[in-house]
């Protein structure tokens, strides 16, 4: 398959982007500053994103929908307000996590935004589990910007005139150039900030203007740095298939009545991880001195145990060292926790922490 | 201390008297792109040509740094482990990794010189 193009591609290059292949797409992994200070300028000030290559799928419908959507997601779609959105995923029969995504009610039903290596076989699995009586668009004519940091709402505030006063995970049409486009409160920085929903013939017009207002341009190589400090999972790494919600420390993400009444797919196993003893829980590293253990590093106990395995590990910019998430097991979940990691045949103190490890800045 | 010379694997070696200064050049640290941990070799320890000897990490991924030269480890440069960043801003001079007592001199005709290895990288970006 041919790798594609995000409509910001000419830009970015323009701009100085240095790219990689991620997920089928070329895409900005950083420009001429480099990771560290666009991990730093997103955090003290605003940064922009591509994340064009994400799924944007929607889903007309209404009462129906709702009933067919929550056998396979575990939000409450019951009771989500218009323009809410919620953090959830697609699980499979064994509790397993197919995606995760946001879903955003609408008033024609359901935006969800899904990860960008998962799309294609997520629309597969919705649309077969909505039997062909629902609208279900994988829009190719979008594209997907976000803007994050402290300054993201004074900075989109001259564009998009009222935005700052948007509440944290809650969207809205706004009017740009007399066409519209969808705006949430969100991100996946641990900051504050928007994902832009806009035509890719209007996106670079749009990106240019945040630029101009003191917006920089962020690759992806920050973009996860990013969210490792701010304790977020990433698909195909800290989560998959294999890893239920529950082992991976995301229970407040299924509302209290999903977790009660089920109904969805995979729920049995789901239920027994919230009632019974897990085996595994996801949990946040911080290696004592300065070694970074990436994903697929072994986790030990101070007796020499195996007892579980890095998933994510980078150094944190803002943390000024190295991070990781991983899962271990039930016994040695507990923050403080001594732990060793194997990194290149030695053995490295580090211990279990706290998640995030940056603390966020959102507006609710 | 002699003009640098180049390894195909991105280090630049200088020489004083029998022994060899050996880091990783500015192409290779601008390829890394922000260099957050490095590892270096043991004192007295004997690398061998080509072999591994230290690794730098970017908050990307990790990568060896190999010897282009066969020797005894004699010095190494703590301060690129206190300060990783340094080997972005000054890496083919503050910021060395490490010194060998060179055992076979010939080995440094075998490198590349400065112009060789531009051109070299040109057409090996990675």
């Amino acid at each position: 398959m041919d790798t594609q193009k995000t409509a910001l591609y000419e830009y970015h290059k323009s701009l100085g982007a240095k790219f990689v292949p991620f997920a089928g797409y070329q895409m900005p992994v950083q420009y001429s500053s480099g990771i560290v200070e666009e991990h730093k300028t997103t955090r003290s000030e605003a940064g922009l994103f591509d994340v064009s290559h994400m799924g944007q799928l929607s889903i007309e419908g209404s009462s129906d929908l709702i009933l067919a959507l929550e056998k396979i997601i575990p939000t409450d779609f019951k009771n989500i307000k218009l323009n809410q959105s919620k953090y959830s995923f697609l699980t499979n029969e064994n509790g397993g996590i197919y995606d995760d995504l946001i879903v955003t009610k609408v008033e024609r039903g359901f935006n969800i935004i899904l990860n960008a290596a998962c799309k294609d076989n997520d629309f597969k699995i919705i649309k077969n589990a909505l039997g062909g009586k629902f609208k279900l668009t994988l829009h190719k004519d979008l594209s997907l910007i976000a803007l994050q940091g402290p300054k993201a709402s004074e900075i989109l505030e001259n564009i998009i005139n009222g935005i700052s006063s948007l509440k944290f995970m809650n969207g809205k049409n706004f009017s740009y150039n007399s066409a519209q486009i969808y705006i949430t409160r969100s991100g996946y920085t641990g900051e504050d900030g928007f994902e832009i929903s806009i035509a890719n013939n209007m996106v670079e017009d749009f990106a240019k203007s945040l630029i101009a207002k003191g917006a920089k341009p962020i690759g992806l190589g920050a973009r996860d740095t990013l969210r490792l400090e701010a304790g977020l999972c990433l698909y195909g790494h800290d989560i998959n298939e294999t890893t239920t919600p529950i082992e991976a420390n995301l229970k407040w993400a299924i509302s209290k009545r999903r977790r009660e009444e089920g109904g969805f797919l995979g729920y049995n196993k789901i239920k027994s991880d919230i009632n019974g003893e897990l085996s595994r829980l996801r949990i946040g590293i911080k290696p004592a001195g300065k070694i970074i253990a990436r994903e697929g590093t072994k986790i030990f106990s101070v007796d020499g145990q195996e007892i579980g395995s890095v998933t994510s590990g980078t150094f944190g910019p803002s943390v000024n060292g190295p991070i990781a998430m991983g899962y271990v097991k039930f016994d040695f979940v507990k923050s403080g926790t001594k732990i060793l990691l194997e990194v290149r045949g030695k053995k490295y103190d580090a211990k279990v922490s706290e998640l995030p490890f940056y603390k966020k800045n959102y507006v609710r | 201390m002699s003009e640098k010379k180049f390894s195909k694997q991105h280090e630049w070696v200088s020489v004083e008297g029998d022994v060899a200064t050996i880091g990783i050049t500015k192409h290779a640290a601008e390829m890394l792109g922000d260099v957050v941990f490095v590892e270096l070799p043991e004192k007295g320890k004997t690398v061998k040509k080509e072999g591994q000897a230290g690794v730098v990490e970017s908050t990307k991924a990790a990568s060896d740094v190999y010897t282009p030269i066969t020797g005894e480890i004699t010095e190494t440069n703590q301060s690129i482990v206190d300060d990783p960043g340094a080997v972005n801003k000054d890496p083919e001079g503050h910021a060395w990794f490490f010194k060998i007592k060179i055992k076979n001199k010939s080995e440094l005709d075998e490198l590349m010189s400065k112009a060789d290895y531009d051109k070299f990288a040109k057409e090996n970006p990675n």
